[in-house]
């Protein structure tokens, strides 16, 4: 097992260093000189090459590169070119938290939700349950997302919108747009409907596997034993059938954390909810903010393989043929 | 006492049919049984007999698409199964009902310790609490026979070998004390070894608890030895049932007579007879005959058997389905004479023809990949040992058997010489020229003379080619056939392996297993090569299709003079086919001979332990207990000095530990490795003699 996890983690740092390296050199490579970019058009040659040796663009590529990484792991991200000029650290860091709360809302609904309706059309296969849960989970993700989304928006929000307990609450407000800085509380009302649009995207793929995971196990002689135990059916699907048919669905609900968490740019538009994908479009490539663009990046894979990272772990954890070896 | 002789179970016209597309297709008709306390029922078919499903019947546990019909009675301590709810069978299952099925491996929880699943049926039935139910299964843990029942309660089922997970099973249905006990073939996945050992321990368990059990096989050797009464069923229809020692004495039906003659017994050889096979195949249970469901197959139906025999009682406690039963029984009509002499070529092995095949030193070790605790201290873990220094030679149109456990590296010696892996070391010489490691480095010649039958010819056949595409291709590129002779070729290939000509135009999907087999025994011939090795080629196959296939190998290499490298765990098999025989363990051979050294003394202690262990289809041989100990060692962790000393039943004392033993030779070519000499040993196994069985 440990040598498992010391392999799974070289493997973390090598893809960390790889895509570092490439991320450094895309920015390096794209036409234009960064000076240039920052001071304008009109700027001597003279206030241009002063502002090259501040940034230390004079430097060769590897000095450039480690110099750039050496101040990304301590913690020093640089500020935005574009103004006013920000700290980067802190802002990527303040919408990634945004999108971890609506990451962590979204899997609660939809794991309990897709995990039930999987295992419902798993145990009910070739009837009209089963027909009618993957008509319907196939149609919903069928649908880009900015037509759930906006389709939520034109029905609950607006639609909904006179709703007494909806305005008690402050539910579904048509606009998600939060201050980037709201605390979960004040946030949470907004975040309904990201989360469920995002909940949509999720849920056909989960109760697909889902379905396919129970039907493969109830095939499997270990289900007859358990039944002709003359344990209730129940027990035997939750403690027999259930303990093997979700080992492949938990590693893919804990991969799609790194897509809920850095890749929800739609959705985040749709909804104008700040969080780190819409980080991405409006401020850093509409700008051509390259620093702030290395930061999300960097931030996006480590967080897309620390969740990979997870998924094997815990699929080494619930599976004891490998746990041992 | 009259209480308890009261049957556990009577089943009386019990009827089941499967739905498939639209037809109700009857995969049981009119099946009845009566099994009383303490008695070992033994239920015989073949694939498709409906033996299983009979099973599953009394069970009241079917497919989805499976249904039981009205007017079917099925009595279980004198209450009737069949209006029954799920919930009230919930009560029953694994409180009075155990079930030990065919696949250890599967029919365990892969991800729940093995403790919690012989526990967890305690605590549904039972009033024990968590710790009374961990005592309990220690405790029939025990009873079966587990080494170290406490350390077994955490452990998984992928850490346990076939016979232990078995065990479990075992311990499994009979830890609630069941009235009735169902064992589905639980001993068809396992060695012959451990069959045995298995079998042992069904026969105590249920004569200790007096329930009823009913043990579903293919194998009449198995019933032979453990059950008290047997049905054989065939399409789905009982054709016999009768006292074990009645059945085996004196077959009332054509079909069970027929089993019992395709069977080939323990000291049977190619040269004494050609098994009895039984033509043709079973019938698809969709298109049933109108009469006698056998007489299609049957060498004694007449114009009667188009109409349906019924159900005869000849005696008390006999049943016999068949219209010439008293014909038979009187002895009037035979199917003796239908027995076809052995095979011409009929010369005793005395004289030594020249050596075709010529092994020498042959090693294959698999490297174990190096983990990083052997990494950072520098070790180099110990391979996987799986054929360690292996001699052989196999003559000119002679077979050679070679048998052993699984494990013990015979599969992989044969892959290394059709050069399907690649050797550590040694060599490999075919007639006089050196053969390269794998098939990538032999030239076309080379692969034509050497040639295999695998084991299942469901995967070795590709599904997308006909049965002549299949036979084109060896015919082309390695026998160089021209092209406008080949399928003539292809129909003369047919022919010799008993097909008709028409079945090149078929898929794999349509033929039967037999014939599958016929048709890669036909691509291995189709080289015309020196030598086919035949990895269990049929152990695959029903009993009545596996004489016709072991008479068609037998009348093959007498015709084309080939030689055979048979490879088979089934050892009255290889009595049958093989010339010369070895015997490997652990990856080396301790034993060189003659076939027909199987059947006397001496014999190593590890062959001997493999001939004792054979479950043999005569109710009478009481075979000597030779029983082994333990599972095969890893082939990682080899013991030293004699790989056997860890299991022996012989062993001398530390020698056995220490040196390698030496090779004893009797001066006749029959050669033993052991510290024993050659008179003590057969002094020892005198028990173990197998007498002539006719």
């Amino acid at each position: 097992m440990t040598r498992f996890i010391l392999r799974r983690l070289v493997f973390f740092v090598l893809t960390l260093f790889i895509t570092s390296v490439l991320v450094f050199a895309l920015t390096r490579i794209l036409p234009g000189d960064v000076a240039r970019v920052l001071l304008g058009r009109e700027a001597s040659p003279e206030a241009v090459q002063a502002k090259r040796e501040e940034l230390g663009l004079d430097k060769p590529l590897a000095v450039q590169y480690v110099n750039w990484a050496g101040d990304f792991i301590t913690g020093d991200w640089g500020t935005t070119y574009s103004t006013p000029r920000e700290d980067i650290r802190d802002l990527v860091i303040q919408r990634a938290s945004n999108s971890a709360r609506l990451a962590a809302l979204t899997l609660l609904i939809a794991v309990p939700l897709s995990i039930t309706l999987g295992v419902i059309a798993g145990l009910s296969e070739g009837r009209f349950a089963d027909g009618a849960i993957s008509i319907l989970t196939l149609s919903v993700v069928s649908l880009p997302e900015f037509v759930t989304g906006l389709f939520l928006i034109n029905t609950v929000a607006l639609g909904w919108g006179d709703n007494p307990i909806a305005d008690r609450l402050g539910w579904f407000p048509a606009s998600s747009a939060i201050r980037a800085d709201a605390s979960f509380s004040e946030a949470l009302p907004a975040m309904w409907l990201p989360a469920v649009a995002a909940t949509l995207v999720l849920l056909a793929y989960i109760v697909r596997l889902v379905r396919a995971g129970v039907i493969e196990e109830l095939k499997k002689g270990y289900v007859r034993t358990a039944v002709l135990k003359g344990l209730p059916y129940r027990v035997v699907v939750v403690k027999h059938v259930l303990r093997n048919a979700l080992i492949p669905t938990v590693t893919v609900i804990a991969t799609s954390t790194g897509w809920l968490i850095s890749g929800m740019v739609v959705i985040e538009s749709v909804f104008s909810y700040p969080g780190l994908g819409r980080l991405l479009i409006n401020n850093a490539i509409d700008n051509r903010d390259l620093p702030l663009i290395q930061a999300i990046v960097m931030l996006t894979v480590a967080v897309i393989l620390i969740a990979n990272f997870t998924a094997d772990l815990l699929y080494a954890l619930l599976n004891p043929r490998i746990r041992l070896e | 006492m009259a209480q308890h002789s009261d049957p556990v179970l009577h089943v009386d016209n019990l009827s089941i049919s499967y739905k498939v597309g639209r037809r109700w297709i009857p995969a049981v008709r009119d099946f009845q049984l009566e099994v009383c306390p303490g008695q070992i029922y033994g239920v015989v078919g073949e694939s498709g007999s409906g033996k299983s499903t009979a099973a599953a019947g009394i069970m009241r546990y079917l497919p989805a698409n499976g249904r039981i019909e009205p007017g079917s009675r099925v009595a279980f301590l004198g209450e009737d199964l069949a209006p029954k709810s799920r919930r009230a069978m919930e009560r029953i299952w694994g409180a009075q009902m155990g079930l030990v099925p065919q696949d250890p491996g599967g029919a365990l929880n892969p991800s729940i310790r093995v403790g919690e699943q012989v526990a967890e049926i305690l605590r549904r039935h039972t009033t024990l609490d968590r710790a009374a139910a961990r005592e309990r299964t220690v405790e029939m843990f025990r009873r079966v026979q587990l080494a170290d029942p406490d350390a077994l309660l955490t452990r998984y089922p992928h850490e346990l070998s076939g016979g232990m997970q078995q065990r479990v099973l075992i311990a499994m249905s009979l830890a609630t004390s069941p009235r009735l006990l169902l064992l589905d073939e639980p001993t068809t996945a396992l060695d012959v070894t451990t069959e045995a050992i298995i079998l042992d321990l069904v026969r105590n368990l249920i004569a200790a608890e007096g329930a009823g059990a009913i043990y579903v096989t293919h194998n009449l050797g198995v019933v032979a030895q453990l059950c008290e009464r047997v049905v054989v069923l065939y399409a789905g229809e009982i054709m016999e049932d009768a006292t074990v020692a009645e059945l085996f004495a004196a077959p009332r039906h054509p079909y069970t007579i027929g089993l019992l003659n395709s069977i080939p017994r323990l000291g049977q050889t190619k040269r004494d007879a050609a098994l009895q096979a039984i033509a043709g195949r079973p019938p698809s249970l969709a298109e049933l005959p109108r009469g006698c469901v056998y007489a299609p197959r049957c060498p004694l139906a007449i114009e009667i058997c188009r109409t349906k025999p019924p159900l005869e009682a000849p005696a008390e406690g006999r049943l016999v389905r068949c219209h010439r039963w008293q014909e038979i029984a009187r002895g009037e009509v035979s199917l003796r004479e239908q027995a076809q002499a052995g095979i011409e070529d009929a010369a005793p092995v005395t004289g030594d023809r020249e050596e075709l095949l010529e092994v020498t030193d042959l090693t294959k070790h698999f490297p174990v990949q190096r983990g990083l605790r052997n990494i950072l201290r520098g070790e180099h873990p110990a391979p996987v040992r799986a054929v360690d220094g292996v001699n052989l030679g196999v003559q000119k149109g002679r077979t050679l058997g070679l048998v052993g456990e699984s494990g013990s590296g015979k599969t992989t010696l044969a892959r290394v010489i059709i050069g399907l892996t690649d050797r550590t070391g040694g060599e490999i010489e075919l007639m006089g020229i050196d053969v390269p490691g794998t098939v990538r480095d032999r030239d076309k010649s080379t692969l034509a003379q050497l040639q295999m039958v695998f084991q299942n010819p469901q995967n070795s056949l590709n599904p997308y080619l006909t049965v002549g595409q299949a036979l084109r291709r060896p015919l082309i590129k390695l026998a160089k056939v021209a092209p406008d002779a080949v399928d003539a070729e292809i129909r003369r290939l047919l022919t010799e392996v008993n097909l008709r000509p028409e079945y090149a135009d078929r898929y794999p999907g349509e033929l039967s297993g037999g014939e599958k087999q016929r048709v890669a025994i036909a691509r291995a011939f189709a080289s015309n090569p020196a030598l086919i090795l035949c990895d269990e080629p049929v152990s695959s196959l029903d009993v009545s299709v596996q004489a016709a296939v072991l008479n068609l190998l037998a009348r093959l290499q007498a015709e084309h003079d080939t030689s055979y490298l048979f490879i088979s765990h089934d050892l009255a098999v290889v009595g049958y086919l093989a010339d010369y025989l070895v015997v490997m363990y652990l990856g080396v051979i301790y034993e060189v001979g003659y076939g027909s050294d199987l059947f006397r003394p001496p014999y190593h202690p590890y062959t001997e332990a493999l001939v004792s262990a054979i479950p043999r289809p005569n109710p009478d041989a009481h075979s000597a207990r030779v029983r082994l100990s333990g599972d095969i060692p890893s082939p990682r962790d080899i013991p030293t000095g004699c790989r056997f000393h860890t299991r022996c039943p012989h062993k001398v004392g530390a020698i056995c530990e220490q040196e390698e033993p030496p090779w004893r030779d009797d001066g006749s070519g029959h050669f033993i490795r052991c510290h024993r000499e050659l008179w003590d040993l057969a002094e020892r196994q005198q028990a173990t003699r197998i007498e002539e069985e006719d």
